[in-house]
């Protein structure tokens, strides 16, 4: 299972001289394994996949954790849309009260888009998941909803000899005694258990966060004790805040590493990293 | 091992926010969860009980009619909850295990997730 980031910010594109390193377009990913093609989120990050690579594929899988403009607003600009002989599946989290169609259709649409959703002329497939478990073809996919405001899920996709766990917003630490009470009681961690690779929100210094809690984010620290509670492999802090410099997201980290160790690896995510999960 | 569902963590995390009396049950009547105003009421701290059968939960903390007479699990509100799936309502005596005497009253009101499924109840109730 190949794994490459092609979005790495939250909330705002921020491409500019000081994000250039890690990243400046929101969240995407693109996990190639055999002959199929999934990307998670279509942050503008969509926009890094290159043509060669779409022109090899019919059939596209697009898994949305959740509808935030950040996490979807590359789906416009996803060229197969425009294809005729594309075949799309876009999967994303049930709401209560409204479809997914519904709710796509609301940016896929005048006055946010020019192109409504129903005049694409590819063939396109909305499925609704909440606790759900699917595969798409070699690949299994499990979904549950998990701490952020509205609906939102996390993912853990797998193959026959690693897994890939996907948080990219995620705010495990709600309320006063979470951490305390048990593994049973952290939203989504069985999905991200013994994962090899784990991508998880990291938006927030602590200072940042004290006025923040409920925003659906966390800090460095708690996507850390997240993943260790896991048992990950391998930690990568992803949805950076668009106000953090490339410095910034540096001195962040190497505060944070350097009073703490852990049995796994960490790093911030960089747009266009590459990992090959055997 | 499996997370509880988002909307059983929330609730606890709500929970243990409040100063008010509240329990957490699973769609089975498990109790999951209750906080320090309730532990205040029942005599005893979660971590000492840790999670219990509606049969357990039910009876050990001695539910009353105002005659002193036992209530069967099925009279409590959270009970009736969990069967009907519905909103409830009652008040009643429970002696804790402490063996002090509390009149209380209890709202109780079902957990329905996204897609309506059905992932547990809630009572809060406090000393009338």
């Amino acid at each position: 299972m190949k794994i490459k980031v092609l979005g790495t910010r939250g909330s705002l594109p921020t491409t500019n001289p000081n994000t250039l390193h890690y990243g400046g377009n929101t969240p995407c990913i693109e996990i190639l394994e055999d002959d199929q093609l999934i990307i998670v989120d279509a942050g503008t990050g969509i926009l890094n996949l290159s043509h060669q690579k779409l022109d090899l594929f019919t059939r596209f899988d697009i898994l949305l954790t959740h509808l935030h403009f950040d996490h979807i607003q590359g789906l416009g600009f996803f060229k197969p849309l425009f294809n005729p002989s594309s075949e799309i599946h876009i999967w994303g989290p049930a709401s209560s009260s409204q479809s997914l169609k519904y709710r796509l259709n609301r940016y896929l649409s005048p006055p946010l888009f020019p192109v409504h959703f129903r005049d694409l002329p590819s063939s396109t497939y909305l499925h609704e998941i909440s606790h759900s478990s699917f595969e798409i073809g070699k690949l299994q996919i499990n979904s549950n909803y998990i701490s952020h405001p509205g609906p939102t899920v996390g993912y853990r996709i797998s193959n026959a000899n690693a897994v890939f766990a996907y948080f990219p917003d995620h705010e495990p630490a709600l309320g006063i005694n979470g951490w305390n009470a048990g593994k049973q009681w952290i939203s989504g961690i069985e999905l991200a258990l013994n994962a090899d690779l784990l991508i998880h929100d990291s938006q927030y210094t602590l200072d940042e966060y004290e006025s923040k809690v409920g925003w659906g984010h966390c800090t460095v620290e708690d996507a850390v004790r997240f993943a260790s509670l896991a048992e990950v492999k391998k930690l990568l802090l992803f949805h950076h805040d668009p106000n953090h410099t490339d410095k910034d997201l540096e001195n962040i980290y190497e505060d944070f590493i350097q009073k703490n160790s852990f049995g796994f690896n960490i790093e911030l995510a960089v747009e266009g990293s590459e990992f090959d999960l055997k | 091992m499996k997370a509880y569902d988002i909307e059983i963590i929330l609730s606890r995390q709500l929970a243990e926010t409040l100063s008010i009396a509240m329990f957490i049950i699973d769609t089975e009547g498990s109790l999951l969860f209750y906080n320090e105003p309730a532990e205040e009421i029942l005599g005893k701290k979660f971590e000492d009980t840790g999670v219990m059968s509606v049969e357990v939960w039910g009876t050990i903390f001695k539910p009353l009619d105002d005659k002193g007479n036992a209530l069967k699990p099925d009279d409590l509100p959270l009970v009736k909850t969990l069967n009907s799936r519905l909103p409830a309502h009652g008040s009643f005596w429970i002696e804790s295990l402490k063996g002090e005497k509390y009149n209380i009253s209890v709202n109780s009101f079902p957990l329905i997730g996204r897609g309506n499924r059905f992932v547990g109840a809630v009572a809060i109730f406090w000393e009338i």
